[in-house]
């Protein structure tokens, strides 16, 4: 499994999740987990992901989702996860 | 399961607080370049340079982008020169001439700085030592990367008052030959006591003979982030204020400790530490001097500003050792005055004088730091101002650190403009009255009595 967290952060509007979600789909990313919340009127979502079965690498991806974020008008970060394990969990 | 406030709150830090990894350094031993000439000693050093760190620069920015998180510099630090150098080098030129090699070396691998143009002379000082010292002036200025330090003071040994005389001369004599940028020669060197061998932190960085042929260390920041999180505990008393401070620390380590491990497998190159200071930058919310005002003063420098950034300078230790498995080099709190900008406001507004700075060392990770003075200093009276901080270091057993700039041409009241990450400093007041006859003595102040517990 190679997890990956997508995060998602702008201003509120219809089909950002749609938009994500589609693209993950068409690459053959699975969602394991996703929340979402809004802090300061800000539109919040995190993405827990798999891409093992994907063909893409992370680099592509995380390019490609950076794209897609720009034309929706949000910013789309895609990391590895053990950056928040490692800060967060002893 | 990681959740999205534990992930929203690493984003925001690095995002909003100016978390970043401060620097990868990769230590290299060039204890087997020495040659049969000046030039065959060059060479070897390039190719060993170029060789080991070819893909630093680009690992380090490959990382950054999986985790997100910025790693502001790459940079490189060798083995004291003058050990290198002793056999070849018979002037200064020929030091200037490896100090130039260094420059090309750095220049070729894309790295930020190169550290290690230092001599150890803690004791006594060699031919070699000499010369290199006494070349320090012309290398720094004839050289964009190059980093130089000396240390010229230890717990163990005491203070070699030959080299602090010396050294005072030829900071005067860097400033001069690079008054047309403020001075800003000075700003590459540092004189130390007690030196840690795995700095990673420049410009005090070098490969110390104690470490292995080569080497991964990594420095963290993350002021911002502290300074974030004292804001949600205003008026707390110190325990909580205490709690949240270790917790950051640890928190900003951990990211540390993982880039190090990373950088360590990818370069094929063990790791060794990480350095868990709180280094600022002129960038406004990366201020140590910050924290100090969340603490509860109203400028770095007031009553009650050492034993803040004592307590500040502990925690931070405590919440960092647990997060790394390596933990070294200077680990701490940097105070330097240029670049921090609440420390510079500090200066303008008359809170904070080169003698509160100087109490400050007593409890911070280094020294008097990156502090501009009026360009007409004698060199004694800087020679005096480093034995005075060498002494701190030495009877607290500490690693005390200076990095004054004589800016010539400038007085009280003018601003040195040194840019980038270096930033911009008020020209301080120094104490006008003379230490010539201390300074002209000679010789050296032997090891304190608590130096000896064979």
């Amino acid at each position: 499994m190679k997890k990956r967290i997508i995060t998602v952060v702008g201003k509120d509007s219809v089909g950002i999740i749609a938009k994500v979600c589609v693209y993950l789909a068409g690459n053959d990313i699975n969602i394991l987990d996703i929340a979402q919340t809004i802090v300061g009127g800000y539109f919040n979502m995190m993405m827990i992901v798999d891409t093992a079965a994907s063909p893409k690498s992370t680099e592509l991806i995380a390019s490609e989702l950076k794209q897609i974020g720009e034309e929706i008008g949000v910013q789309i970060q895609v990391q590895h996860e053990r950056i928040f394990e490692m800060m967060h969990r002893i | 399961m990681i959740s999205i406030d534990e992930v929203l709150e690493t984003n925001a830090m690095i995002s909003k607080m100016n978390l970043d990894v401060r620097t990868i350094t990769m230590g290299i031993s060039l204890l087997d370049c020495i040659g049969s000439d000046v030039e065959d000693t060059g060479r070897k050093i390039y190719d060993k340079i170029t060789g080991y760190a070819k893909d630093l620069v680009h690992t380090g920015n490959d990382i950054s982008k999986k985790y997100g998180i910025p790693i502001v510099n790459k940079r490189i630090s060798v083995t004291p020169i003058a050990l290198i150098g002793g056999s070849v080098c018979h002037s200064t030129d020929d030091f200037v001439t490896l100090a130039q090699t260094l420059d090309a070396a750095a220049n070729a691998v894309g790295v930020n700085f190169i550290g290690g143009y230092s001599a150890l002379v803690s004791k006594g000082m060699t031919k070699a030592d000499e010369l290199l010292i006494r070349s320090i002036p012309e290398a720094l200025a004839t050289t964009g990367k190059v980093c130089s330090s000396v240390n010229v003071g230890s717990t163990k040994t005491g203070i070699n008052m030959d080299a602090v005389k010396l050294i005072g001369e030829m900071i005067l004599q860097t400033a001069e030959l690079t008054k047309e940028q403020d001075s800003i020669g000075c700003c590459k060197f540092v004189v130390f006591c007690n030196a840690p061998d795995d700095n990673p932190f420049m410009a005090g960085a070098f490969h110390g003979v104690t470490e292995a042929d080569c080497i991964i260390n990594v420095g963290v920041s993350g002021p911002g982030v502290v300074k974030q999180a004292l804001e949600n505990v205003r008026g707390a008393n110190f325990e909580v204020l205490c709690e949240t401070i270790k917790k950051t620390a640890f928190k900003v380590t951990r990211v540390g400790q993982l880039v190090a491990k990373e950088a360590s497998e990818r370069l094929h190159v063990p790791f060794g530490i990480v350095d868990l200071s709180l280094a600022p930058t002129p960038a406004v919310g990366d201020s140590v001097a910050e924290i100090l005002e969340e603490i509860g003063l109203e400028y770095a420098g007031a009553p009650g500003t050492t034993a803040a950034l004592a307590m500040l300078n502990d925690q931070v230790k405590k919440g960092g050792v647990m997060a790394s498995s390596y933990v070294g080099g200077l680990s701490g709190a940097f105070i330097p005055v240029s670049e921090d900008q609440r420390m510079i406001d500090a200066v303008s507004a008359g809170a904070l004088t080169l003698e509160k700075l100087e109490a400050m060392t007593c409890v911070c990770s280094v020294g008097l730091d990156m502090i501009a003075i009026p360009g007409d200093t004698k060199a004694t009276t800087i020679s005096g101002i480093i034995a005075d901080e060498m002494a701190l270091g030495m009877i607290n057993q500490k690693t005390t650190a200076v990095r004054l700039i004589p800016v010539i041409g400038k007085g009280v009241g003018d601003r040195a403009e040194f840019g980038g990450l270096l930033g911009y400093a008020p020209i301080i007041p120094v104490n006008r009255f003379s230490c010539d006859n201390f300074i002209n003595r000679g010789g050296r102040i032997p090891a304190p009595i608590h130096s000896f517990k064979n």
